[in-house]
């Protein structure tokens, strides 16, 4: 009896395990006061760089406030497909990218030039929807940022709107400033500097769907139906610095084609929100919790 | 007085004692700072410890603070395996105990200075003494080796039934030699950059820089040394539970030569990273670590073999049930191989997967995921070894009857559903996507959690006993103050 007891008990628990996942349960939607089109001012200057405090220095550039939304997406396809800048192939957005230089390194794949993969359409954590003739967001998503991108379709939203893609040491610098913080706010972490892995935030939900994306500019200091934040701008005011979603840089580097992420996510632990950690991926590689922002 | 100087005696001048000592220190490590991550993290857990322990954890040491917890762990498992060697083979009393003095001294030193150091506070007197820890452990590895010298004839064998040359040369107690040679060598090949690095330091995870095209010799040579040490803890407690249970006959001869080559080339092949011979030095690994997992699967069939024909001595014609039921009759006996075999799946296989489909999946993915299969990957492998320690233990403890049936069931059972808990979790993104993984990682974490917790309370169980056991005049301590694991070895 005893043995039939367990045996149920594991298999309820493999059931649960391989239970199906909401993805478009439910999201609470709230105005951050925070404008996604807003621009910060960095200085030219040194600053310390990466986990061992390196000296480096950038000429004055300005960064988006925030990750790119998937609003603001959604604007440029409807855009840039008009333009001829992104075309529709199938479930897919592609469009040109002029290709890499191949070194022929271990392990380094050719990027050549041509049409690229900007986003899929069918993947189902895409919150950019086609009609086949517009592009529009999934409703409650117009303000998180935009996900499910490529490095390529993050590449072409830039360069389509006269920017580019940060370089490493900028986006640490724009997050970083002068000091040698871990953190854009400071120090130290708490669940309500950002969202990361089981932050507890309002939008996520750890027994079903997980954790999910934050509308850009969340972590301000306001409180949301009772969910108070703290103000975890950079100091040069940047938002979502650390967690929410890993954001694209615009680094190419010799021998190798993977593309650099920064500032850790949604899915990732505190330890990756330190802001020097790096990760990388093939330049076609989506997840629902990568994005970017730009430069110029 | 007496009291404490006949315990004292006990559990630093006897091998089982000092392995329970370096059981202990290591279980209470693991439960404390087990506590600083995953779902004790995620449930607050970490914090409370944090201010309890008055911890200084700085964010952008992290990376060092992890290296110095390793290390303190992996140096008492090595005083564990020492004690292993010293108790099962013969040596000169001198060495046995100059040995064992110097490793328990260099590993409890490595660990409370290492760990006062990493999170407590940056006291560099610490430090040094934690590299003078580790220092009387090279040492006291110098003197194994010198030990353990297999040239010596007052060793050699004459039983036809172990591996040796027509002179009498012990083949096995070559293999045991190459083994605490090579690790002696390969942990060179880790201070060296230990101490480039430490000038400054500029400490950093392997499984971090693995994508990177560039990487300096000193990254090379510390990811060549993380590597080879692991691989040479598991070959030296293959070869130790092969001596426990006497393993021996043909594949005792054609094992231990395999062995012997296997250690050397792995060794030739990791040491290659760090030369111009880096191109070839993954296929060299390749060809050592073949003979060295064949051996191990030779002992495995003796073993097994061994069992069922001892359980089913009594019956003239065992059935296939028979012979089953007698394999596991003892899971003591049949447990360390048996975690031999499942290291397969949770480690070399995903390993060789991994390796033939690298480009094509796994570095598709982000680095962070292959991060979780790298570091997922070596935890399991030397928590396996941790497991075949603690089965071996429970054997020297003399557990008979049904608590040595829960004792070693409870250690298999537990440790597999972990294990392969960990190797679903590494290898998720194989069957399902990042946005619909939840309920999987939710069901893996609890697997994960419930297997490897309760095999903190079992030792933590087996530890309050054998604390308990120390308050008694005539208790378990005193049958073991005498005894030496020779005396054990399977007849």
């Amino acid at each position: 009896m005893k043995r039939i007891f367990l045996t149920l008990c594991l298999c309820a628990a493999l059931l649960a395990s391989c239970s199906p996942v909401d993805l478009n349960a439910p999201m609470p939607t709230f105005d951050t006061g925070i404008d996604p089109n807003a621009w910060a001012q960095i200085p030219a200057g040194e600053f310390h760089f990466g986990q061992h405090e390196d000296i480096e220095s950038t000429e004055a550039y300005e960064i988006m406030i925030t990750d790119v939304t998937a609003a603001q997406y959604a604007d440029f396809l409807n855009t840039a497909l008009v333009d001829g800048y992104v075309k529709v192939d199938g479930d897919k957005i592609v469009g040109f990218y002029p290709g890499d230089v191949f070194h022929g390194v271990k392990h380094e794949e050719k990027i050549e030039a041509g049409d690229w993969l900007f986003i899929p359409l069918n993947d189902p954590s895409q919150r950019i929807k086609f009609d086949g003739e517009t592009f529009t967001v999934q409703t409650g998503y117009e303000n998180h940022p935009m996900t499910t991108v490529t490095w390529f379709g993050a590449w072409g939203y830039c360069e389509y709107n006269d920017s580019r893609l940060p370089t490493e040491i900028e986006w640490e610098k724009a997050g970083r400033g002068e000091d040698e913080r871990p953190f854009p706010w400071g120090e130290e972490i708490l669940r309500e500097n950002a969202n990361y892995y089981s932050s507890r935030d309002p939008f996520e939900d750890m027994s079903s769907f997980g954790s999910r994306t934050s509308p850009v500019g969340f972590y301000n200091g306001q409180m949301y139906d009772g969910y108070q934040t703290v103000n975890s701008a950079s100091p040069y005011g940047l938002y979502d610095m650390a967690g929410n979603v890993w954001q694209w840089t615009g680094d190419v580097y010799e021998g190798m084609h993977y593309r650099f992420m920064r500032g850790g996510s949604k899915d990732t632990y505190d330890m990756d929100l330190r802001l020097w950690v790096r990760n990388n991926a093939t330049p076609t590689y989506f997840s629902p919790g990568v994005g970017f922002r730009c430069a110029r | 007085m007496q009291f404490i100087k006949d315990r004292f005696n006990y559990l630093f001048n006897s091998t089982k004692g000092l392995i329970l000592v370096a059981i202990a220190m290591v279980g209470i490590i693991t439960a404390v700072w087990g506590m600083l991550s995953g779902p004790m993290a995620e449930m607050g857990v970490r914090e409370v410890v944090i201010k309890l322990l008055g911890m200084d954890i700085v964010q952008s040491e992290r990376e060092g603070r992890i290296i110095i917890l390793y290390h303190s762990i992996a140096m008492a498992l090595i005083a564990i395996e020492t004690y292993m060697v010293t108790g099962l083979l013969k040596m000169k009393a001198f060495f046995k105990t100059a040995i064992n003095a110097i490793i328990t001294v260099g590993y409890i030193l490595t660990m409370i200075f290492g760990m006062g150091f990493a999170y407590f506070g940056h006291n560099w007197a610490f430090h040094g003494v934690y590299i003078f820890g580790l220092s009387l452990i090279f040492f006291a590895g110098v003197l194994l080796c010198i030990a353990l010298y297999p040239w010596n004839k007052e060793y050699y064998v004459t039983d036809n039934e172990y591996a040796h040359t027509k002179s009498g040369f012990d083949l096995e107690r070559a293999a045991f030699f190459a083994t605490a040679v090579t690790t002696v060598l390969s942990a060179l090949f880790g201070a060296v950059p230990g101490s480039f690095f430490g000038n400054g330091f500029e400490a950093f995870l392997a499984e971090n820089v693995i994508r990177l095209p560039e990487k300096t010799t000193m990254e090379y040579s510390v990811i060549g040394h993380l590597h080879i040490m692991l691989a040479l803890i598991g070959i030296m407690i293959t070869l130790i539970i092969g001596r426990w249970l006497n393993f021996k006959g043909i594949l005792h001869k054609v094992a231990m030569p395999l062995m012997i080559l296997g250690t050397i080339v792995l060794n030739l092949g990791v040491w290659g990273v760090v030369t111009p011979l880096e191109p070839i030095a993954h296929m060299v690994i390749y060809v050592g670590a073949t003979p060295s997992m064949f051996a191990a699967l030779l002992l495995l069939i003796w073993d097994w073999d061994k069992l069922i024909k001892d359980g089913t001595a009594h019956i003239q014609k065992p059935n296939l049930g028979h012979k089953l039921s007698a394999l596991v009759r003892d899971p003591l006996k049949f447990g360390p191989t048996w975690q031999m075999l499942f290291m397969n799946f949770t480690t070399s296989g995903i390993g060789i997967f991994m390796a033939i489909k690298l480009d094509e999946v796994f570095r598709v993915w982000p680095a962070r995921e292959e991060r979780i299969e790298l570091t997922g990957h070596w935890h399991v492998l030397s928590a396996i070894i941790a497991t075949i320690i603690l089965l071996y233990f429970g054997d020297m403890n003399g557990f008979k009857g049904k608590l040595r049936q829960w004792y070693g069931w409870s250690i298999i059972i537990l440790s597999d559903i972990a294990f392969g808990a960990v190797t679903v979790f590494e290898m998720k993104r194989l069957f399902v996507t990042e946005a619909e993984q939840q309920p999987l990682v939710n069901g893996l974490m609890y697997a994960i959690d419930f297997g490897l917790g309760m095999l903190l309370v079992i030792l933590a169980i087996l530890l309050v006993y054998r604390l308990t056991d120390l308050f008694k005049n005539k208790g378990r301590w005193t049958e073991e103050l005498d005894h030496e694991l020779a005396q054990e070895v399977n007849q």
